[in-house]
């Protein structure tokens, strides 16, 4: 392939800064909705070209908000955005061609086919004729929706209209996609679906994804960077597994065959004070934190031993993200998420 | 411009295409004029003596004046696509995508524009099939669809606003159910305003239904009353304009709200 020729078709901007810049930038974002209620309070963002990263957060964190502004559907009370390094406010019209958006609830048209609800999706964009067959015949194979092609999209299945929403979210060939809590109210086998597709989009084309999620294990799953959103504010940032390992230690848990007294447990624990932290005994089951699961497990099981406390099953676990956001927010997420659902 | 006009294209084939799907969906909208013009072309058939009636045919009197109505009870549905939009998000996955903001207002009232132009042909056959006859010809027939059409484009962009506002479904059934029938009964469709008695000639002057029941009532004359048609022409139309420019309004409300 010509470099030079197909450098010339690039935007006006130099090719050089194309490399560095972010994908999206966000410096001091405040949304204040009337009535005052303040939804974001300063969310600074920084999302690498070609990289997955994930907003998370219980419902009515702000992700929702942050979404909205970044896609120039909202405008911001105070704050600045870059898509690409075009602002979100001053050029919306260039922001809206660079970017490809699946919102929180589908928005497939239940009237129309899938092939005619992407073919109008594709001509929003200004694509039309053999390009755009080309492009929907290409996203109905990739996402298994040839069969869907001229079914009305209302006798879609809820998983097949998601991957509708993916597939018209590509149409255009963004550089960045916006996925809106992608898997809310999918089965599990639906979800896995829609993971590998997410998986697979981010290894292509150095497409930048910003997925916002309350499911901790699919931020986990997904995400190469994680930023935990609470109350309109980023509370913590970085790799899962750095944030994970800030935690320092893993969770072990041990099954007793038999139900014994907590204290004679304790007892046979003695001598791993040091080692142990945060022991908990629930019926059969102990939880204890370790500094390295590989060495403190088998102490643990041996001094187990040695006191005759026999055990079933044995696991070690790394900290989990709801094990950092525990330390952040000072809540466990469970309890996070439920407090918001009440409201 | 030109990609206006291709978004505008675009979007009002997205209602063709849904409408051809499920064209018996007209069929609902048509019940109850047709309705009113078979059952009240009977009842009212000797009002035509009544002394000061303009017409000898009372089927022929009142089928411009069904069209009309027909007209306003679809137009006034018109919100329904855009709270089914709002609610189903595809007015939002719109917005973030650059087609023209005009096109989506424009698109959609040009298809409810090609729908009342659908109606008024089928009311009009019914009507010839059942006795009426307009001694106006073409010409007469077309100022009668012209005013009917930007009524009805009126009363949709009213819809439209008021849909956008509100975003309540229940909120285009009092529109219709408190608006049409009053303006109905207050225009020339059943009987000639110059029958009515004095304050209501006074509303019926005001009221758009009127005007554009009169204009329709030229496909019963052999020679046109230009002055008349000129004026109740330009006030629907601006009418219309103020309608639009209020359902534009409530449409950039919406956009700020999100």
């Amino acid at each position: 392939m010509d470099t030079h020729s197909s450098l010339s078709q690039l935007s006006p901007k130099p090719a050089t800064a194309a490399i560095s810049r972010p994908a999206v930038e966000a410096n001091g974002l405040v949304k204040t909705y009337p009535g005052g209620v303040q939804a974001l309070k300063g969310v600074n963002i920084s999302v690498r070209q070609g990289s997955v990263f994930a907003l998370l957060g219980p419902n009515g964190a702000g992700k929702s908000t942050i979404v909205k502004i970044l896609t120039t559907l909202s405008r911001p009370t105070a704050g600045r955005a870059t898509i690409m390094g075009w602002d979100v406010v001053q050029e919306p019209g260039r922001v809206r061609r660079m970017i490809g958006v699946v919102a929180q609830k589908s928005s497939v048209d239940l009237e129309a086919t899938a092939a005619e609800n992407l073919a109008l999706q594709g001509q929003l964009y200004g694509l039309s004729g053999a390009g755009l067959r080309r492009r929907v015949d290409g996203l109905l194979e990739r996402f298994d929706l040839l069969d869907a092609r001229t079914r009305i999209a209302r006798t879609l299945s809820g998983g097949m209209q998601r991957k509708l929403d993916v597939a018209m979210g590509l149409i255009h060939q963004p550089q960045v996609l916006f996925l809106d809590e992608p898997t809310t109210g999918l089965d599990p086998e639906a979800r896995a679906d829609m993971w590998r597709e997410i998986a697979r989009l981010s290894g292509e084309d150095g497409l930048t994804v910003v997925l916002t999620t309350h499911y901790l294990e699919e931020a986990d799953h997904l995400a190469k960077h994680v930023a935990i959103i609470d109350h309109g504010q980023i509370v913590v940032e970085g790799t899962p597994d750095g944030l994970k390992a800030e935690l320092r230690g893993d969770a072990i848990q041990v099954e007793l065959a038999d139900a014994s007294p907590e204290s004679d447990i304790r007892a046979a624990l003695n001598g791993l004070d040091g080692m142990l932290r945060e022991v908990t005994i629930d019926g059969r089951i102990l939880r204890a934190r370790v500094d390295s699961g590989a060495s403190g497990l088998p102490a643990v099981l041996a001094s187990l031993d040695a006191a005759s406390v026999r055990a079933l099953t044995a696991t070690v676990a790394r900290p989990s993200l709801d094990d950092v956001y525990l330390r952040y927010t000072g809540r466990a997420y469970s309890k996070a998420e439920n407090k918001e659902a009440i409201r | 411009m030109s990609i206006a006009l291709a978004n505008t294209a675009q979007i009002t084939t997205r209602y063709v295409r849904a409408f051809l799907r499920q064209p018996y969906y007209i069929v609902g909208t048509l019940v109850q004029p047709v309705i009113w013009l078979l059952l009240f072309g009977q009842l009212f058939q000797r009002a035509t003596g009544l002394p000061g009636f303009t017409s000898s045919s009372y089927i022929s009197f009142l089928t411009p004046g069904i069209i009309v109505m027909s007209a306003m009870l679809s137009a006034g549905w018109s919100g329904t696509s855009y709270v089914i939009d709002m609610e189903r998000g595809v007015m939002n996955r719109f917005l973030v995508s650059p087609v023209r903001r005009s096109a989506l207002i424009g698109g959609q009232l040009v298809y409810q524009a090609g729908m009342v132009l659908l109606q008024s042909l089928i009311i009009l056959g019914l009507g010839l099939l059942v006795g009426a006859r307009f001694s106006g010809g073409i010409i007469g027939i077309l100022f009668l669809f012209v005013s009917t059409i930007l009524l009805g484009a009126a009363f949709a962009s009213f819809s439209n606003a008021l849909a956008l506002m509100l975003r309540k479904q229940e909120s285009l059934i009092a529109l219709n159910v408190t608006l049409v029938l009053p303006l109905t009964f207050l225009s020339s469709t059943f009987l000639p305003v110059s029958l009515m008695p004095g304050w209501m000639q006074g509303v019926a002057r005001f009221n758009p239904v009127n005007w554009a029941v009169e204009v329709g009532g030229q496909t019963l004359r052999s020679s046109i009353d230009w002055s008349l048609v000129g004026v109740h022409l330009a006030e629907l139309l601006v009418l219309m304009l103020v309608c639009a420019w209020l359902s534009i309004r409530a449409f950039r409300a919406y956009q700020r709200s999100v």
